[in-house]
């Protein structure tokens, strides 16, 4: 069995569950595996959608979301036999899955961007030192393994409705969640947009983030932000990008009033495109962009809505 | 009470990388603890201050890796463990050779960095707390011991949230849990006579590397002056649609 951790809102499935799933069946038919998924949930699932992509649904509803009691869901799942556990890569899986990998004393291999198999072990291409190294790995079954979003086609679901295996999942000893602390993030989710625009410190203000998110949202992006933004208190931590936010390599990233700290780098450096907008020519931004404009954001920012609008119209 | 912080010595993000032979070659690198895992290692000398006890650190790597352990005895820290092992190891592999080391010294909580700044794994803590059979808490922003519980904030995918956990436990580090004190110069004379216990390291890899390669990306560069911003942002955005067809 190929087991696939199907990642969801809630509501849905994630894009990224979608492409774990393509790289699953991938294994899947080399092995001459099935391929079955598991749909942990804290309260409410999409097990309608979920039943058409699989053969076998193992399903939960666990509570709050800790990396334990969803380790313990997977462990439970893979008890049928699990050759490979899949994930779409978010730092939640990584935690749960670091508790899978050691329990089942699997290699794990992280955030990968590509993935197949060979001489029945699976091999694998990821980033390492901060994003600018790409490095081939192989593993040897049983494996587990986390695919990076918006690397890989998405699944089309099989033609059929699964079988649903409701688990029982064990108590573990755990964290007692006090007190989740929601960010509401609109629009398109940062790590499988296509577009990013992304404020710095040298947006000066929370209010002039106002217009990094009409530019994103005319461009059907997402908006990110620097550490130093998200210190400052402007916009939500679930927007910061880089090394201790999230990682992202759309088309085309725009960098308004960032300087190009190497920390920041680390999470972007493998866009497409990159353009940076500063008003200091000499900012280290301008070594690791494409285009660039060198002014004043404040300036600039307004002018660029202007002329996107009238390029669309 | 025994604070632990598990660190790591990695390239500095600034210095240049090499490949050599299918290899990142570090020798023209400049290495520094891993700056992830000093905030766990501040972390557990403000602990130790705050309640009292012993402050260890333990290093997994090569023996190049003592100079970290050395900064972190230079902070503050009471004596390290070394645990010696040449070359990439997988976060599985890690914490199969660090369990030994955590049991024996029995912490009551252990800390380490979120995400290792060389092999960009984020799983070392989820693992060793799989091995020591406890809890974790991932990427911590605010830790607080409660008597024989811990109050700790953490960031998730979206959002974060506050968690109380029964001790020991493992926290990864992030960014804002606090600000690293530099070492002192009598905290480095001191630091050279702390002990640093060696201890070879059991493992059985289970991810081979099998080549490693630099994809800097080579850009453009090509920068406007915006002096005049609409002709500037104008010419951009023609550039954005005409050559790189991504408007
Ligand atoms: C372990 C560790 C992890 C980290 N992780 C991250 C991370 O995940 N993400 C991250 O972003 N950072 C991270 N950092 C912090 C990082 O080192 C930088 O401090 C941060 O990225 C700086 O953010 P900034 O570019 O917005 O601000 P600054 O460095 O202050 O730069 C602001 C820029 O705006 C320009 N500017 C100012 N006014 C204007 C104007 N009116 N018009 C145009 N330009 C203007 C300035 O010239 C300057 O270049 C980390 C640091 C450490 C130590």
């Amino acid at each position: 069995m190929i087991l696939v951790v199907l990642d969801h809102d809630g509501n849905r499935l994630k894009k990224a569950s979608l492409e774990a799933l393509t790289r699953a069946r991938r294994l899947g038919e080399a092995f001459g595996e099935r391929v079955a998924g598991v749909l942990l949930a804290e309260e409410k699932a999409p097990l309608e959608e979920a039943r058409r992509y699989v053969e076998t649904l193992y399903t939960a509803v666990l509570g709050p979301y800790t990396a334990e009691r969803w380790a313990a869901g997977i462990l439970e799942a893979a008890k049928g036999g699990a050759k490979a556990i899949l994930a779409p890569s978010s730092r939640q899986s990584r935690a749960y899955l670091g508790r899978v990998a050691y329990a089942l004393k699997a290699g794990l291999l992280e955030d990968t961007l590509d993935s197949w198999p060979e001489g029945g072990e699976v091999h694998a291409t990821r980033y390492a030192y901060l994003n600018r190294v790409t490095q081939r790995v192989k593993a040897a079954l049983p494996v587990v393994l986390t695919v990076k979003p918006n690397t890989t086609p998405l699944a089309e679901p099989l033609g059929g409705e699964a079988e649903v295996v409701p688990l029982a999942v064990p108590e573990v000893p755990t964290v007692e969640v006090l007190e989740r602390l929601q960010e509401q993030r609109k629009g398109v989710s940062l790590t499988e947009a296509d577009i990013v625009v992304t404020g710095g410190r040298g947006m000066g203000s929370a209010e002039a983030f106002r217009l990094v998110e009409e530019l994103a949202a005319l461009l059907g992006g997402a908006v990110g932000a620097t550490r130093a933004v998200v210190d400052a208190g402007w916009r939500p931590y679930a927007e910061q990008v880089g090394q201790t936010g999230k990682t992202v390599q759309p088309s085309l990233y725009l960098a308004l009033g960032v300087s190009g700290a190497v920390q920041h780098l680390a999470g972007m450096n493998k866009s497409k495109y990159i353009v940076a907008v500063n008003k200091d020519p000499e900012a280290p931004i301008f070594k690791h962009a494409d285009y660039g404009i060198v002014g004043d954001v404040h300036q600039i920012l307004p002018a660029l809505i202007q002329a996107v609008k009238k390029l669309k119209d | 009470m025994k604070f632990v912080a598990v660190i790591r010595q990695v390239p500095d993000g600034e210095s240049r990388l090499r490949i050599q032979g299918g290899r990142v070659d570090l020798s023209g690198a400049t290495l520094i603890l891993d700056q992830m895992d000093e905030y766990a290692v501040e972390e557990a000398l403000r602990l130790k201050e705050k309640h009292g006890g012993e402050a260890i650190v333990v290093g997994f790597g090569p023996e190049r890796t003592e100079e970290a352990l050395r900064t972190a005895l230079a902070m503050g820290m009471d004596r390290g463990v070394h645990v010696v092992h040449e070359g990439f190891a997988d976060p599985v592999a890690v914490a199969e050779a660090l369990a030994p080391v955590l049991k024996e010294e029995a912490p009551t909580l252990v800390l380490t960095g979120g995400q290792q700044a060389d092999w960009d794994s984020q799983a070392l803590g989820a693992a060793l707390a799989e091995a020591l059979g406890v809890p974790v808490v991932a990427w911590t922003t605010a830790l607080e011991l409660e008597g024989e519980t811990a109050r700790a904030k953490h960031d998730l995918d979206e959002g974060a949230e506050w968690v109380r956990v029964r001790l020991p436990a493992v926290f990864t580090t992030q960014q804002g849990l606090n600000e690293p004190r530099y070492p002192t110069l009598p905290g480095i004379m001191k630091a050279k006579k702390k002990e640093i216990r060696k201890v070879e390291a059991h493992l059985s890899p289970r991810v081979v590397l099998l080549s490693e390669e630099i994809q800097e990306k080579a850009r453009l560069g090509k920068i406007l002056d915006g002096k005049d911003p609409v002709a500037a942002v104008e010419e951009l955005v023609r550039l954005l649609h005409e050559e790189a067809k991504v408007l």
